[in-house]
């Protein structure tokens, strides 16, 4: 492990200007089940880690007005566990249920996982069909950016110098919508997903046309990747069989998978269609049923 | 540069001088001499580091020592009271829960957790639980009877 000097500012305007003062030299950390891998490894060597763990304003997790508010460390397990997210926002709290184990939920953060910007990670196509945005903060202000713009490349999220990201804003799940998340793990149970499939879906009333559809996947390429095409080739149609495998279809041209361990890119870029398909299939399922 | 940190080791307080790259595992095996707590894969995987912090199974080969300051770790040492073992200690020996021994103070850890939570988990929740914890020589079965009998001499 590298040797690194450590601070743990207990209020964020107090981190914010550590950050500025220590510029490129300074690493932000919150569970650290990200961070202190990437340290033990060299793959990044701060001379400073400032810790978020002591900052209450960040471990705030509320609904006010039908709008979900994370603050930044909130844990995974949290996510999974609260009774407001597993009641409105169902497909929050199942998709935070499949990453990784018990042990790495209780200790990795929302926002840290956001961060982070891996794009195997489960939460951020949940995130992405759900319309969520992310908030940053720097000694200039705080701005929103929605999520399905702030992954800009592996690794790489639109977090500037400076900003800390200190919450996740979360609309809604639309009333009577159905939603699923599919992860494919032909590996084992707590490895990334090969392919990763998040999605929300309304009916008109009483119909089986889609009104409304958001679709996102994950491990499909070097960010999280929103499927507009699926979306526009769903909305207003009649949701028949023939329909869904289309739609599906789309996803087809949209991925850019990396060929590795888990599979070759032809491979990921099939799954991806079919996982499209199968999410599609169980959130329209839900959206029938009601549950 | 070197904090102090203030640490609640299995019930006793730990005043200590530590670099910030002293990972809790290390912290437990060479500065207090707790050398049931196991390092395996060092990157979280394997589950043979699992404490329990502020009562949550968390993986102490990837956590510095000093973002525990302040919080209460039981580790495998801690779970023996008045020298009678533990149940789960008990069960893993009564039912055959291990062999070579190294990921067993972790699957303890992690079993207590799931038992402090959920006293009575179907064999379903054990196994969705359990899945971070990796043996490899027992094999699950025999790990799995003993967190059932476990949960049921606690009922």
């Amino acid at each position: 492990m590298i040797d690194f000097d450590y601070q743990a500012p207990t209020s964020l305007d107090e981190a914010l200007s550590v950050l500025q003062q220590r510029g490129d030299d300074a690493r932000v950390i919150a569970g650290g089940t990200a961070l202190v891998i990437l340290m033990k490894q060299r793959l990044v060597r701060p001379e400073l880690v400032v810790s978020l763990r002591r900052v209450p304003e960040l471990q705030r997790l509320a609904a006010d007005n039908g709008t979900l508010h994370i603050g930044a460390t909130v844990t995974h397990r949290a996510m999974e566990t609260d009774a407001a997210v597993r009641q409105r926002w169902p497909l929050l709290a199942e998709t935070f249920s499949r990453v990784a184990t018990v042990r790495i939920r209780n200790m990795a953060t929302v926002g840290g996982g956001i961060a982070h910007g891996d794009p195997n990670q489960d939460p951020p196509p949940a995130l992405i069909a759900l319309d969520a945005r992310v908030r940053l903060r720097s000694s200039q202000g705080d701005r929103e950016v929605p999520m399905q713009d702030f992954f800009l490349d592996y690794y790489e999220t639109d977090i500037r110098p400076g900003e800390v990201l200190t919450e996740v804003v979360v609309p809604a799940q639309p009333a009577g919508a159905g939603w699923a998340y599919t992860k494919f793990l032909p590996r084992t149970a707590d490895d990334y997903a090969t392919v990763s499939v998040a999605c929300v879906v309304s009916l008109e009333d009483g119909s089986n046309r889609c009104r409304e559809a958001r679709v996102a996947l994950g491990s499909a390429g070097t960010t999280p990747i929103r499927a507009e095409a699926v979306e526009a080739a769903l909305r207003g149609q009649e949701l028949t069989p023939q329909r869904l495998r289309e739609a599906a279809q789309q996803v087809e041209g949209l991925v850019d998978p990396i060929s590795d361990f888990r599979g070759s890119s032809e491979y990921k870029r099939e799954m991806a269609v079919v996982w499209t398909r199968r999410a599609l299939e169980q959130a329209i399922e839900r959206a029938r049923s009601g549950s | 540069m070197e904090q102090t940190i203030h640490l609640r080791v299995n019930g006793e307080a730990h005043e200590l001088t530590v670099r910030p790259r002293r990972l809790l595992v290390d912290l437990l095996r060479y500065d207090l001499g707790l050398t049931g707590t196991k390092e395996g894969c060092s990157v979280g995987v394997c589950g043979a580091c699992t404490v329990l912090l502020d009562g949550k199974n968390v993986a102490s080969c990837i956590l510095p020592a000093v973002m525990a300051d302040g919080a209460e770790i039981t580790t495998i040492e801690g779970l023996a009271q008045d020298g009678r073992l533990h149940p789960l200690q008990q069960a893993f020996i009564d039912y055959g829960g291990f062999q070579c021994g190294i990921c067993t103070p972790g699957q303890i850890m992690a079993a207590k957790a799931l038992l402090d939570t959920n006293p009575h988990p179907t064999e379903d929740e054990i196994k969705e639980w359990m899945m971070g914890n990796l043996c490899r020589c027992t094999g699950y079965y025999k790990i799995l009877d003993s967190i059932k009998a476990a949960a049921g001499s606690e009922a």
